[in-house]
């Protein structure tokens, strides 16, 4: 099983492991509802070391990017800025999701996901064979995701004088590399807060100090409740390679403008934009029971599925992502345990910044 | 290793008994159960005067991982149910053999609890999981 340099930590702090595609990682400190809610109201940490880290550099790394991703990396003109964006598959389905940070014309960095590390490289170096690029996976370093309204805060704690001046007027979704550490206002949780890519020497001493800053350490389990409160996807659970993106709320992640710029998987995608497609929506049920993945929903359009359903903790009942054919009207039928209960049908969206967006 | 209190009969099922006197016994889930769950989000418990027999399933207990039945361990009538599980489904998780209990049961034979698993022999079978 493959461990990430903070293994010994997570082990030391009582943590529950769980096998995670391969990674032995924290599901748990003790109680996910509690490191939830310290992520929504304080600050908690999660040790995202396992996610995969790879630099595209050379003359021609933004022509590639702009014929690999969806989304289209000309949208990145001040360095430092990040963009969203699924690889696409000839079919039209997600290979996977991932975030890009622009530096120059010639400097990039992907993050992807860990469960898609092996597919992922493989894509990426398939589709580099006509491009003057280079591919780097950078796996001497570990990745800690500080997230909360307080994470920046304490994070700063630990920043150098020159660290707290490369972030001190850093917007969302930006990221700077100060001294050792790259620093990243992303997250994936709703929340402010940073992604830390930090050595894998320093990461050890790094999350001690953290700790002692007064940020919680969060595990999976919490982490999953978060993102899904926020409407952000699960890759693997809410899209995969047979589903496409516009059936996956991925839709303003596809860059349709310039027409004339070719991108792996834009005819299929193309083609399923005026077919039409399944899409993903949000339900909430405030009575008592959870929602969860592989139940059947019925809309107005017929059977569709819930790809992601747990019991909110913020907002006290339980919400879920469900991929239906439309049409979709206010309400929908879910099949719980041993009834069908109907259900209010909202965006895919549910908490941000702590607060119930509903 | 799991707190499995001496004292109490056991389900392979994860569920504990205790006699209360008068053919009353209380039933709850393990520490063991409640730690392969994780946090506890809502139980649903059965209502007073339901009948059961053994092995029927008789609440559910839902956690933030799966929901899972609980069964009665032995059959009889729910003479009570834990009310302050509505507001406060955590007890099961901090306090699975004290507040955390699920409900009371009548049973029908009480002869059905030494069909139950002891202390000892609960360890044995959730070491052998």
């Amino acid at each position: 099983m493959n461990k990430t340099v903070l293994h010994a930590k997570h082990l030391e702090a009582g943590a529950k492991m769980v096998d995670f595609f391969g990674w032995d990682m924290p599901i748990n400190y003790g109680s996910q509802i509690e490191e939830h809610h310290a992520v929504r109201q304080d600050a908690g940490m999660f040790d995202v070391s396992h996610m995969t880290i790879v630099d595209v550099k050379g003359a021609q790394a933004k022509d590639y990017l702009r014929y690999l991703l969806a989304n289209d990396v000309d949208k990145l003109q001040v360095k430092g800025k990040a963009l969203y964006s699924g690889m696409i598959n000839e079919t039209g389905g997600v290979v996977d999701d991932l975030i890009v940070y622009f530096f120059d014309e010639t400097n990039y960095r992907l993050v992807v996901n860990s469960a898609t590390k092996q597919k992922d490289l493989d894509w990426l170096n398939q589709h580099a064979s006509n491009f003057d690029v280079s591919i780097t996976e950078r796996d001497e370093f570990a990745m800690i995701a500080v997230q909360g309204p307080n994470a920046k805060a304490k994070a700063a704690e630990l920043f150098s004088d020159a660290q707290k001046e490369a972030v001190a007027d850093m917007k969302p979704f930006f990221g700077v590399q100060a001294e050792d550490l790259f620093i990243a206002t992303t997250g994936y949780t709703g929340e402010a807060g940073y992604e830390i890519m930090v050595p894998n020497t320093q990461a050890g001493d790094f999350w001690d100090k953290l700790i002692a800053a007064g940020v919680t350490p969060c595990g999976l389990g919490a982490r999953d409740t978060l993102r899904l409160e926020a409407g952000m996807n699960l890759y693997g659970q809410d899209m995969d390679e047979t589903i496409s993106p516009l059936a996956a709320n991925m839709g303003w992640t596809i860059a349709w403008e310039p027409a004339e710029r070719n991108f792996v998987g834009r005819k299929a995608l193309e083609s399923q934009r005026a077919q039409g497609t399944e899409q993903l929506i949000g339900l909430v049920m405030t009575e008592k029971g959870v929602l969860r993945a592989g139940q059947k929903v019925k809309v107005d359009g017929g059977e569709g599925v819930i790809t992601s359903g747990t019991f909110s903790p913020t907002l006290g009942h339980a919400i879920a992502m469900a991929r239906v054919p439309k049409p979709v009207g206010v309400t929908a039928e879910v099949e719980l345990r041993k009834k069908w209960v109907t259900v209010n049908v909202v965006k895919p969206s549910f908490v941000r910044n702590g607060n119930s967006v509903l | 290793m799991s707190n499995i209190p001496a004292e109490l009969r056991y389900a392979t099922t994860h569920e504990w008994v205790r006699p209360e006197g008068d053919g009353i016994y209380t039933v709850g889930i393990t520490e063991h159960a409640q730690d392969l769950l994780g946090d506890m989000v809502f139980v649903d418990l059965p209502d007073v005067d339901d009948e059961y027999g053994a092995g029927d399933d008789a609440a559910v207990a839902e956690s933030v991982k799966a929901a899972s039945d609980v069964y009665a361990p032995i059959g009889g009538t729910i003479v009570e149910v834990n009310e302050d599980l509505e507001d406060s489904p955590e007890l099961v998780n901090s306090d699975p053999y004290g507040d955390g209990w699920l409900f009371k049961i009548k049973a029908e034979d009480e002869a059905e609890v030494n069909e139950l698993l002891d202390a000892e022999g609960y360890a044995e079978s959730i070491a052998d999981e």
